[in-house]
């Protein structure tokens, strides 16, 4: 299954908040772990995670600082803010606003079958 | 892993990593970023069984392409696309030398800005004809000493050229000072005018490090000039502005601020700023793009078809152009104009570049400022056989024939470079050479021109 990019788009910040609310963390960990919680259907641009967190650290909803433990090289980790929090507090709600709104929609009419089979199959 | 794959790696890594910082939208903190990244998924990928090679071309296809990537950075900082003049100097990995640039220019502005008052507080009354004369004599010594000082510490010169420079200031400020000249004689007008021309190619010898045989090195001075001028132009403006402000400000609560801006505000900023607009122009250089070229190239055409214009008058009409000194001097501005529009086309120019529009263009300005300095000289050449020369007139009728001379034979070059027949560098070389007819000229006007005219 593929997930479009725009939905992609939409859902990068409140992942990414929500990952940063358990627990400080750096780029290829939230990676990882947005790929694990997704079970593979979410599929990022690797570097593309690298703007989007500064655009999040512009608006004060994380704080970066650099650790360099002895004999290795540095990495950049970041943590939310209590303004993060906030916002994810918010972004959560209006999800599960569009989440609700979506199931009503599908309980009252079950998945149809494509009428035509997609190419390939 | 084995060490021969592991230094493998290491090589391709230190490659993507050189790509990316050549994006100036990515700096160095993002390029850290995001090599730990590519070596957490090579760790990854290596770990579940593959090559190092296939675990690096993996892991940068999954960083996604280049461009998409600055274009986000780019997005995210767009102030990187400006590029900005770091002047506190808080590069903590640049060497100690250009961490104390700041302090030692500030230094020289300084002592310039001391110096001037120096003479005011020995005792010379400071709204005397003599002061007048005085600062007159020495307005080019006073400003440009520091800034050959500053350029001596910044290139590192030697106490040969240093001992040369001091020599060449201590020769401008004994003739100035010592030859019998009255306060409004011509001569001394003259020299005036000279002296800050003489000096400042002296301290083109510092601004070269010495190496002023290059003409590599003269032309980065003949930019620097370009530059340097149009700095200074921009410090002026903000003095001005900060002058208005003080008057109007102290004005407001009944303090008159007239002496101080006349007597400290004014002297000091302006011989401070020469210091301060030297060291920006070095300090931007790398940073911005020379301002000069830019306005050349705006400027060219208008004046060629100004030119052109005046041409086609002349001719139409058939009108004398009305000869007198002042006539002779403004036709040695407009020389100086063209030659600078030529100057600063040059020094921009990619030397490998084919002869295009804007060369013709700019030809079409040089050989109608020929005709035109031609026409004008056939009408000052009968006057001064009728009058004599004086120190103004021959001044005026050597520093035309100087530039004549160098536009004529920049033509002669330009057509054979536009025809394709000479290499471009012919033109640079003709035009860095000149530079020491320019300074034999001034030191000429300062030193031999006042007892050949006695003193007059």
């Amino acid at each position: 299954m593929h997930i479009t990019k725009d939905l992609v788009a939409a859902s990068a910040t409140p992942l990414v908040l929500g990952i940063l609310a358990e627990g400080e963390s750096y780029g290829y960990a939230i990676l990882k772990q947005v790929n694990n919680l997704s079970g593979g259907h979410l599929e990022w641009t690797d570097g593309l995670l690298y703007p989007l967190l500064h655009r999040l650290e512009r608006l004060g909803y994380v704080e970066s600082h650099w650790q360099s433990p002895a004999g290795e090289r540095r990495r950049k980790y970041y943590r939310i803010t209590d303004l993060g929090r906030a916002e994810l507090t918010e972004q959560r709600r209006q999800w599960a606003a569009v989440v609700d709104t979506l199931r009503g929609v599908w309980n009252a009419a079950p998945m149809p079958l494509p009428l035509i089979a997609p190419a390939g199959a | 892993m084995t060490v021969d794959s592991n230094s493998e790696l290491e090589t391709q890594i230190a490659e993507w990593r050189a790509y990316v910082r050549r994006r100036q939208e990515m700096h160095q903190a993002d390029a850290e970023e995001l090599e730990d990244h590519l070596r957490g998924r090579i760790a990854d990928l290596t770990e579940a069984g593959l090559h190092p090679d296939e675990a690096f071309l993996i892991a940068v296809k999954r960083m996604g392409s280049l461009d998409e990537l600055s274009r986000e950075f780019a997005r995210e900082h767009s102030d990187r696309l400006w590029k900005q003049l770091v002047l506190t100097g808080d590069d903590p990995a640049g060497p100690a030398r250009s961490r104390r640039e700041l302090p030692v220019m500030v230094a020289c502005a300084a002592a310039a800005a001391l110096a001037i008052k120096v003479p005011g507080w020995l005792g010379l009354d400071m709204d005397s004809d003599a002061a007048a004369s005085f600062f007159l004599r020495n307005a080019g010594l006073f400003a440009l000493a520091p800034l050959a000082a500053y350029f001596a510490w910044q290139r590192r010169l030697g106490a040969g050229v240093i001992g040369l420079l001091a020599a060449f200031f201590a020769l401008g400020a004994t003739a100035v000072n010592t030859y019998p000249m009255a306060g409004d004689s011509h001569t001394l007008v003259l020299a005036a005018i000279h002296l800050p021309i003489a000096l400042w190619l002296v301290v083109g010898v510092a601004y070269v490090g010495g190496e002023w045989r290059s003409g590599q090195r003269r032309m980065d001075f003949i930019r620097f000039t370009g530059e340097f001028l149009i700095y200074y132009a921009l410090l002026a403006l903000g003095g001005g502005v900060l002058t208005a402000f003080t008057a109007g400000t102290f004005n407001a609560i009944g303090i008159n601020p007239e002496t101080f801006i006349s007597q400290w505000l004014l002297p000091c900023g302006a011989v401070a700023a020469v210091v301060v607009a030297a060291w920006l122009v070095e300090a931007k250089q790398s940073v911005v793009e020379n301002m000069a070229p830019v306005l050349t190239k705006v400027f060219t055409p208008l004046f060629t078809a100004t030119l052109l214009a005046f041409l086609g008058a002349v001719a139409f009409t058939t009108s004398v152009i009305d000869v007198e000194r002042e006539v002779l001097i403004v036709f040695d501005l407009l020389l100086v104009v063209v030659l600078g529009l030529l100057l600063y086309a040059l020094s921009a120019r990619n030397p490998a570049a084919k002869p295009g529009l804007f060369d013709k263009l700019q030809l079409a300005l040089v050989v109608s400022a020929l005709i035109i300095d031609v026409l004008v000289l056939i009408a000052i050449t009968g006057r001064i056989t009728e009058f004599g020369f004086t120190a103004n007139k021959t001044a005026a009728l050597g520093e035309n024939l100087i530039l004549l001379a160098n536009l004529a034979w920049s033509a002669w070059l330009f057509l054979g470079f536009i025809r394709g027949r000479m290499p471009f560098g012919r033109l640079e070389q003709w035009q860095t050479r000149y530079l020491a007819v320019y300074a034999v000229w001034a030191w000429t006007v300062v030193l031999v021109f006042p007892p050949l005219f006695d003193f007059a």
